[in-house]
């Protein structure tokens, strides 16, 4: 049995996806973290506005946007804690795009905006 | 007589036009109250990862966060109330304002100053009229809250928190922003669906507490966990590694408990006020058919009499017509 770990995405208002995984990827706020079973127990903070990829063992690859998360390694289990998360099919990305645009990126909250609809559309794989 | 009888004919339907309106709002009420609390169940996973993330993090780093650390001398307290946008839910506003109440006036013999933020257009509305002072409010969401909504509350408060650090007796500290040295919430626990109490709580500095509460409630769970997690330290200890390190980590996701928290008492605030409404529009449904029941009788009662009437005024009439002719 090739090795697997259980992975739990998990946003404040509901649990997003959960599933056995081969592999997950993310950023921190320190660096890009490859993830694969057996892992060293870790708690990393996430960047910000992020993208989370996970390759499930059936074959299927999950993306989704994270904003505000941490992830959370113990033994087997890999949990990434999301203020909020979208899937990748689930992400409006015209609504993304017009949100990127209009964002102000000179104040801290608009920056902010603009990463998230970033991160969005590069999970959705739409952006340029 | 005509006349009475219409009164009571018009008084009937406007009656059962009030009554179809209470209903429709009691099912509402109804459909929402589950919709809430399916909800609180789906937020307990965030709640329950989040504790044991941050149970795990505090036996790791000094407990010296602002957020958990006791001020010398509290001088001012936000209190946070939370109440609905709209009435019609019998005395569940009326609950948290009087537990309010009490919260601020305990407060003030505790020599701190309360300083509101209300949720809930309700809430405003009352503190307008009374002409308090508050000192920031957030409406339009109190049935259906998101994470966003509570998120927003959660990021004003800590900040004026965090802006209470430096502040003196004599005002606003180096920062020159007049913050606040408590976090006070007060909401309305849903307990089951006969039972919701108004509750005042402290959100911060976060009490020691060794309650057996669930995940989900706001409370200070997190202590309770941690004692656990420190007697078991004995046979095992997980050798964590952390990026960035265990305090700055700390400093991260304290105020997204408090968020976490915060929205955990706006959705069973919101249970609780659906619950309300429910309550109140059943017995306003009740008294609308006891009054439609009423008038009904009075109105049948009021069209005998007339049918009587006119019965007794042909009788009478043809009668006297029959002893005019008889004579003749």
């Amino acid at each position: 049995m090739a090795a697997e770990m259980t992975v739990d995405l998990v946003a404040v208002e509901r649990k997003i996806w959960s599933g056995q995984a081969g592999f997950l990827k993310a950023r921190t706020t320190v660096g890009d973290i490859g993830v694969l079973p057996g892992h060293q127990p870790t708690l990393a903070q996430l960047e910000d506005a992020g993208v989370v990829r996970v390759d499930g063992t059936d074959g299927t690859t999950t993306t989704l946007a994270v904003r505000g998360g941490f992830l959370s390694i113990t033994g087997d289990t890999v949990t990434v804690l999301a203020e909020f998360a979208e899937l990748a099919d689930e992400i409006d990305v015209a609504g993304a795009r017009a949100a990127r645009d209009r964002a102000d990126t000179s104040d801290p909250d608009g920056a902010a905006e603009a990463a998230w609809a970033n991160a969005r559309l590069q999970a959705a794989g739409a952006a340029e | 007589m005509a006349a009475q009888i219409r009164v009571l004919r018009r008084r009937i339907k406007s009656t059962q036009s009030i009554k179809k309106i209470t209903r429709a709002m009691e099912l509402i009420a109804t459909s929402r109250i589950v919709k809430a609390r399916a909800r609180v169940e789906e937020s307990k996973p965030y709640a329950e990862q989040m504790t044991a993330v941050l149970t795990e993090l505090a036996n790791n780093s000094a407990l010296d966060h602002p957020l958990l650390v006791e001020r010398e001398e509290p001088k001012r307290a936000a209190v946070l109330v939370v109440t609905s946008d709209r009435g019609q839910c019998g005395g569940y506003n009326a609950g948290v304002l009087k537990e309010a109440e009490q919260l601020q006036s305990l407060l003030r013999e505790q020599g701190k100053e309360p300083v509101l933020y209300v949720i809930g257009r309700k809430g405003v509305n009352y503190y307008r009229f009374r002409r308090r002072k508050v000192e920031q409010s957030w409406t339009g969401f109190s049935e259906q809250p998101n994470y966003e909504n509570a998120a927003v509350a959660a990021r004003t408060l800590v900040a004026a928190f965090m802006a209470g650090s430096d502040d003196t007796a004599e005002g606003p500290g180096e920062d020159g922003v007049q913050g606040v040295d408590e976090l006070h919430l007060v909401y309305t626990q849903f307990k089951n669906m006969v039972t919701q109490t108004p509750q005042a709580r402290r959100m911060a500095p976060m009490e020691v507490e060794y309650a057996v509460d669930t995940v989900a409630q706001p409370g200070g769970e997190i202590e309770e966990r941690r004692e656990e997690a420190v007697a078991a330290k004995g046979e095992l200890q997980s050798l964590y590694e952390f990026e960035p390190d265990a305090e700055t980590l700390f400093d991260a996701l304290l105020p997204k408990y408090i968020g976490a928290r915060l929205f955990a008492a706006l959705l069973e605030s919101a249970a609780s006020e659906s619950a309300n409404r429910q309550r109140a529009m059943k017995a306003a449904t009740d008294n609308a058919n006891d009054l439609i029941r009423t008038l009904t009788l009075e109105s049948n009662q009021a069209r005998q009499a007339q049918i009587t009437q006119e019965i007794s005024e042909i009788v009478g009439g043809a009668d006297a017509l029959v002893s005019t002719g008889s004579e003749s």
